[in-house]
C-alpha cells in the first residue's frame, strides 16, 4: 500500500499536485482547519465542501465554526466565487497520480472546477494500480459522469510554454488520510 | 502544384516565428514523448488500439445503433447523420426551441470539419471557443494549424495584439499574464451560457459512454454549467467495449504531448443533474461525413485507427518547415491529407499530397499504426488516375518505359553536360534548372556507365553468383560504387554478376502516381533479374532495394495485376542490400576486415529507407567500427536529408532547410567524413557540402570499405 503511495504522490507531485498524508482523520482535520484558516478562508472569500463521509458529522460542525465563510451548501453562485473548493474522491491511480471520483452529482464538480485552489481528500487504501484497476470499481456501465483529474489545470497554447491555471483550479492539494475507511462503491 | 499553393509555402518557410516555434517543438517533442512511454511496451498499447478500432471500423453500423440505444436508455438523445448540414441544423433548431443565446465550446475537431461557429454566427448565437488555442483562433479569424495546438504558430507577442484588438486594450505579451486574461474573459461566458458543445475522443458503444480529455479544464465546465451539453462525434470514435478505453487513453496523451494523463478525462455516460437540480439536455450527435466510405475502402480503412494525437505533424521533417496551414483548413499534417481527401473530396488533397517527402518517420510512431506514407502514395495513384498525369511527366515517362531511349538520353547527357561541368559536379544550371542547383551542386554523369566499365572487371569464377541491380545513379552517376561492391563481393569469393537489360526500379514514378509505368519497369526488371540462376539480387541503393522487395508486389496489387506476382515474390525473396549482405559475409567468415587499423572520425547518416523499411540502420554502423573508424553519432541521424528523389525538384524550397539542418547536424560531430548507403543521399549531402565549400567528405559505406578487407 505505501508503495503505491509513493508512486502515487511522485506522479501527482510531477504534475504540480501538492500532497501531504496523515495517518489519522484527526490529523488531517487538523492540516485543513490551518490550511484554510492560512489561506485567508473567510465570508467574503470562502470555501465550499461537497458531501463525503469524511468531513460530516461532528467534525463538520466544528469546522463550520472554526471557519466562518466554509460552507457546506453547493451551489454555482457560491463555488464561482469561493477561493478553496473541498471534496472527498472515490479512487487514486498510482501509475499517473491521478484522482477518481463519480462526479454525477453536480456538487462534486462545482467545487473542483470553479475555485482556484481544490482540496482533494483520499483514504490510502483507495490509491489502486491503475486506471483499469479503478474502472473495475467506477463502472462507465452504470455512473453517468466520471471524473479523473491529474494534477491542476494546465495549457501550453500559447508558445509551448506550460502554464497553470487555465479554466480549472491553479491548485491541487491531495490530502491522503491512513485511517480515513471510504465505504461507497 | 497550383501557384497560390507555392505560394502559401514560400509565405510559411519566410516566417521565422512558424519555422522556429516548430522547430523547438519537434526537438523537445521527441524527448518528452520517449520519457513518456518509459516502462510502456509501446508496441502492445498500438496493437490494442488497432485491434478495437479495426474491429469498430469493420461495423460502424452495429455499434452507432448500440451506442444510441444504450445512451438513450441513459437520458441523452442521439442523433445519426452522414451530412455535415444535417448536424448543423440539428443543432441551430435545438438553440432556436430551447431559446439559447450563448454558447461555449470546448475543442472539437468535427465542429472545426462542418464550420459550426459561422452557422451560429449566422443565426445570431453568440458563440465562443473556450480552449485557449482555439479562443485565439477564433478572436484571429484564423484556423487551427495543428490539432493539438491549434495556435503554436503565433507568437505571444501576435496573441497579446489579438487579445488587445478584439477583447480589451493594453494586453501584454506575458504568457501567464495573457493566460489570466482568458481565465477572466472566458469565465463568465462558461457562467451565462445557454448551451455547451463539446466533441469526445473516444465513444463506447456498449455503455454509451463519450471519453473526453482536457488540459485546461474547459471541457469539465461546458459539460457542466449550461443546461444543454451537445457532443458532435465522429463515428470514427466509437469502439465497442469500456476495455478498449485504457489503450487509447495510455497512449494519447504520451503520444500528444508527452503526459502520462491529461489534466482532466470526463467519462459521461448519460444524463446529470444541472447546477439547478433539474435533469440536464444530452444530445450527442454521431457524425458520418464519408466516414463509413472510409471504411469500406481496403486500404483507407486503415486510417480510421487514428485518434487523432498528431504524432505525425510532430515528428514530420516538412511539417515542422511550413506548419499547417498550408494544408487547408481543417486536419492538417499526414493524417490531415488523408482526412481532407475524405472529408472534403480527393482534389482538394491534390497539392498537399505533394508535401509528404515519403521518408516514413512517422510510420513506428504512430499509435494507430497507420502507414500515412503508404496511404498518400495511394492518394497520389489515385488523382493521377482521376485527373491524368500532367504532359510533362508523361514525356518523362515515355522515355523511362523505354529502357534503350531512357540509357543513351543519359550517355547523351555525359556529353552535353560539358559546359556545366567542374569536376565531377554541376554546380550551376540556367534558366528554370537553377533551382536544382541553388542549395547543393549535382553530380555530374559519369563518362562512361558501370554497365561499361564493370565488364571490363577482372572476377574470378565462382558458382556462387548474385546479381548486381545498379539502379540509375550508381549506374551513371556513381559507377565507382558498383566497382566497389563488385571488388568486396569477390574477395568472398562471390562472382557479380550484371543483368544488362535491367532499368529504372520505377520508384520515381510510382512515388509520382504514375503506377502503370512503375508496372512496366517492374516487369522489365523481373524479366532481366530472374534470367539467371543467383543466390541474391544485391543493391547499394536502398530505394532500389524496397522497390525489388516491396514495392514490385505492392504496385501490382495496386494495379490488380496478378500474372508476375509468383516472380515479384521471387525476386523479393532474393533482394538484399549491400550492408546486410557484407554484414551477413564477415559474420560467416567469409570476409575478413583488416585488424589493427585506426581509421578517421566518421559520422553515419540513416538514409529513410534502409533504417525504416529493410530496417538495416546497424550493419553498416558495425561494419565502419569493425573496420576501424571511430563514430559519432550526429544529432536527428536518421532524419531524412530532403533528397527524396524528384521531391527535391518538385519542392527545392522544403528540400534545401531540410538538408542545411542535416549538414548542420554533421558539422556539429567534428567528424571528417560522413558515411551513408544511399546513392541519392550521397548525391544530396556531398552537393550540399560542396556547394559550401566544406572539407567533410560525403561517401557511401561501399567507398568506405572498398580497401579494408583481407
Amino acid at each position: 500500500m505505501s508503495h503505491s503511495f509513493e508512486s502515487f504522490k511522485t506522479r501527482a507531485e510531477a504534475v504540480s499536485a501538492e500532497v501531504h498524508r496523515f495517518g489519522t482523520q484527526e490529523e488531517a482535520t487538523a492540516f485543513l482547519l490551518s490550511f484554510l484558516q492560512e489561506e485567508g478562508v473567510s465570508p467574503q472569500e470562502g470555501a465550499v465542501c461537497a458531501a463525503g463521509t469524511f468531513l460530516d458529522g461532528p467534525r463538520k460542525d466544528d469546522l463550520k465554526v472554526k471557519v466562518p465563510g466554509l460552507s457546506f451548501e453547493v451551489s454555482q453562485a457560491a463555488s464561482a466565487s469561493s477561493k478553496v473548493g473541498i471534496s472527498q474522491l472515490d479512487w487514486g491511480i498510482a501509475a499517473t497520480g491521478t484522482l477518481v471520483q463519480d462526479a454525477s452529482a453536480v456538487d462534486k464538480r462545482l467545487v473542483s472546477t470553479l475555485p482556484p485552489i481544490h482540496v482533494a481528500l483520499l483514504g490510502t487504501d483507495r490509491i489502486l494500480a491503475d486506471m483499469n484497476s479503478v474502472l473495475e470499481h467506477l463502472r462507465p456501465q452504470e455512473l453517468n459522469y466520471i471524473s479523473c483529474i491529474t494534477g491542476p489545470s494546465r495549457t501550453a497554447d500559447i508558445e509551448r510554454v506550460l502554464t497553470i491555471g487555465v479554466h480549472g483550479p491553479e491548485r491541487l492539494i491531495i490530502v491522503v488520510v491512513d485511517d480515513l475507511q471510504q465505504v461507497m462503491a | 502544384m497550383t501557384t497560390q499553393f507555392k505560394d502559401s509555402i514560400e509565405t510559411a518557410l519566410h516566417n521565422p516565428n512558424l519555422t522556429g516555434a516548430l522547430g523547438r517543438f519537434s526537438e523537445a517533442y521527441r524527448v518528452s514523448r520517449a520519457k513518456a512511454y518509459e516502462g510502456i511496451d509501446f508496441e502492445t498499447v498500438r496493437d490494442e488500439i488497432v485491434a478495437a478500432k479495426a474491429d469498430a471500423s469493420s461495423r460502424f453500423e452495429e455499434l452507432a445503433q448500440q451506442f444510441k440505444q444504450n445512451a438513450e436508455a441513459r437520458g441523452a438523445k442521439v442523433f445519426r447523420t452522414s451530412d455535415p448540414e444535417q448536424v448543423k441544423q440539428y443543432i441551430l433548431d435545438l438553440a432556436r426551441e430551447q431559446g439559447v443565446q450563448r454558447v461555449v465550446k470546448s475543442k472539437s475537431m468535427a465542429s472545426e470539419e462542418i464550420h459550426l461557429n459561422k452557422a451560429f454566427e449566422k443565426a445570431g448565437i453568440e458563440v465562443d471557443e473556450t480552449d485557449l488555442g482555439e479562443w485565439i483562433i477564433q478572436l484571429a479569424h484564423q484556423t487551427p494549424s495543428h490539432m493539438v495546438m491549434p495556435a503554436i504558430h503565433m507568437t505571444k507577442e501576435e496573441v497579446a495584439t489579438v487579445f488587445s484588438q478584439e477583447v480589451e486594450e493594453g494586453q501584454m505579451p506575458d504568457i501567464p499574464k495573457l493566460v489570466k486574461f482568458a481565465r477572466a474573459k472566458l469565465r463568465p461566458k462558461f457562467l451565462q451560457a445557454d448551451m455547451g458543445i463539446t466533441g469526445a475522443n473516444i465513444a463506447v458503444a456498449e455503455s454509451g459512454t463519450l471519453v473526453i480529455v482536457t488540459n485546461e479544464g474547459n471541457a469539465r465546465l461546458v459539460s457542466t454549467l449550461p443546461r444543454i451539453h451537445v457532443a458532435i462525434v465522429g463515428i470514427e470514435k466509437l469502439v465497442a467495449q469500456v476495455k478498449d478505453i485504457t489503450p487509447i487513453l495510455t497512449a494519447l496523451p504520451r503520444s500528444a504531448t508527452g503526459q502520462l494523463l491529461t489534466s482532466y478525462v470526463s467519462m459521461i455516460s448519460g444524463q446529470v443533474p444541472n447546477t439547478d437540480g433539474s435533469p440536464k439536455q444530452l444530445h450527442i450527435i454521431l457524425m458520418d461525413n464519408h466516414r463509413s466510405d472510409m471504411a469500406k475502402d481496403p486500404m483507407f480503412k486503415e486510417a480510421l485507427q487514428c485518434i487523432r494525437c498528431a504524432t505525425c505533424l510532430n515528428v514530420c521533417p516538412v511539417f515542422r518547415l511550413v506548419g499547417g496551414h498550408v494544408f487547408g483548413k481543417t486536419y492538417t499534417g499526414g493524417i490531415g491529407t488523408i482526412l481532407t481527401a475524405w472529408f472534403d473530396e480527393l482534389k482538394k488533397a491534390d497539392d498537399i499530397q505533394g508535401l509528404c517527402i515519403q521518408c516514413g518517420t512517422c510510420v513506428p510512431m504512430c499509435p494507430g499504426k497507420i502507414d500515412i506514407p503508404k496511404l498518400i502514395l495511394e492518394l497520389r495513384r489515385r488523382i493521377v488516375v482521376e485527373k491524368g498525369q500532367s504532359m510533362g511527366m508523361k514525356a518523362i515517362y515515355a522515355v523511362v518505359n523505354n529502357r534503350r531511349l531512357f540509357h543513351s538520353m543519359l550517355r547523351v547527357a555525359a556529353v552535353t553536360q560539358k559546359p556545366f561541368k567542374q569536376g565531377r559536379f554541376i554546380r550551376h544550371l540556367p534558366l528554370f534548372l537553377s533551382d536544382m542547383t541553388e542549395f547543393r551542386s549535382l553530380p555530374a554523369v559519369a563518362p562512361r556507365p558501370l554497365r561499361d566499365t564493370i565488364k571490363e572487371i577482372e572476377q574470378p569464377k565462382s558458382p556462387e553468383k548474385v546479381a548486381f541491380y545498379a539502379g540509375c545513379l550508381i549506374d551513371f552517376c556513381y559507377p565507382e560504387m558498383g566497382e566497389s561492391l563488385v571488388k568486396i563481393l569477390n574477395k568472398a569469393g562471390i562472382e557479380v554478376i550484371f543483368p544488362d537489360e535491367q532499368t529504372c526500379c520505377g520508384a520515381p514514378a510510382r512515388y509520382n502516381g504514375a503506377y502503370e509505368v512503375a508496372g512496366q519497369n517492374a516487369r522489365d526488371n523481373l524479366k532481366a533479374l530472374l534470367a539467371t540462376d543467383v543466390k541474391h539480387v544485391v543493391s547499394a541503393c536502398p530505394t532500389c532495394t524496397v522497390a525489388l522487395k516491396h514495392d514490385f508486389i505492392e504496385t501490382f496489387k495496386s494495379l490488380g495485376e496478378s500474372d508476375a506476382m509468383a516472380q515479384a515474390e521471387e525476386l523479393s525473396a532474393k533482394a538484399i542490400d549491400f550492408a546486410t549482405l557484407v554484414k551477413k559475409l564477415v559474420d560467416e567468415g567469409r570476409l575478413t576486415l583488416k585488424e589493427g587499423e585506426t581509421l578517421e572520425k566518421i559520422t553515419y547518416h540513416d538514409s529513410c529507407h534502409l533504417k525504416r523499411t529493410l530496417k538495416a540502420s546497424q550493419p553498416p554502423r558495425d561494419l565502419l567500427q569493425q573496420a576501424g573508424h571511430e563514430l559519432s553519432e550526429m544529432y536527428e541521424c536518421d532524419t531524412c536529408c530532403g533528397m527524396a528523389g524528384s521531391y527535391s525538384l518538385k519542392l527545392p524550397e522544403i528540400s534545401a532547410p531540410i538538408l542545411e539542418r542535416k549538414l548542420k547536424f554533421i558539422k556539429e560531430t567534428g567528424a571528417t567524413k560522413v558515411v551513408m548507403d544511399c546513392p541519392g543521399c550521397v548525391m544530396q549531402i556531398r552537393g550540399g557540402l560542396d556547394k559550401e565549400g566544406s572539407p567533410i567528405h560525403a561517401e557511401h559505406t561501399v567507398e568506405t570499405l572498398a580497401n579494408r578487407f583481407k
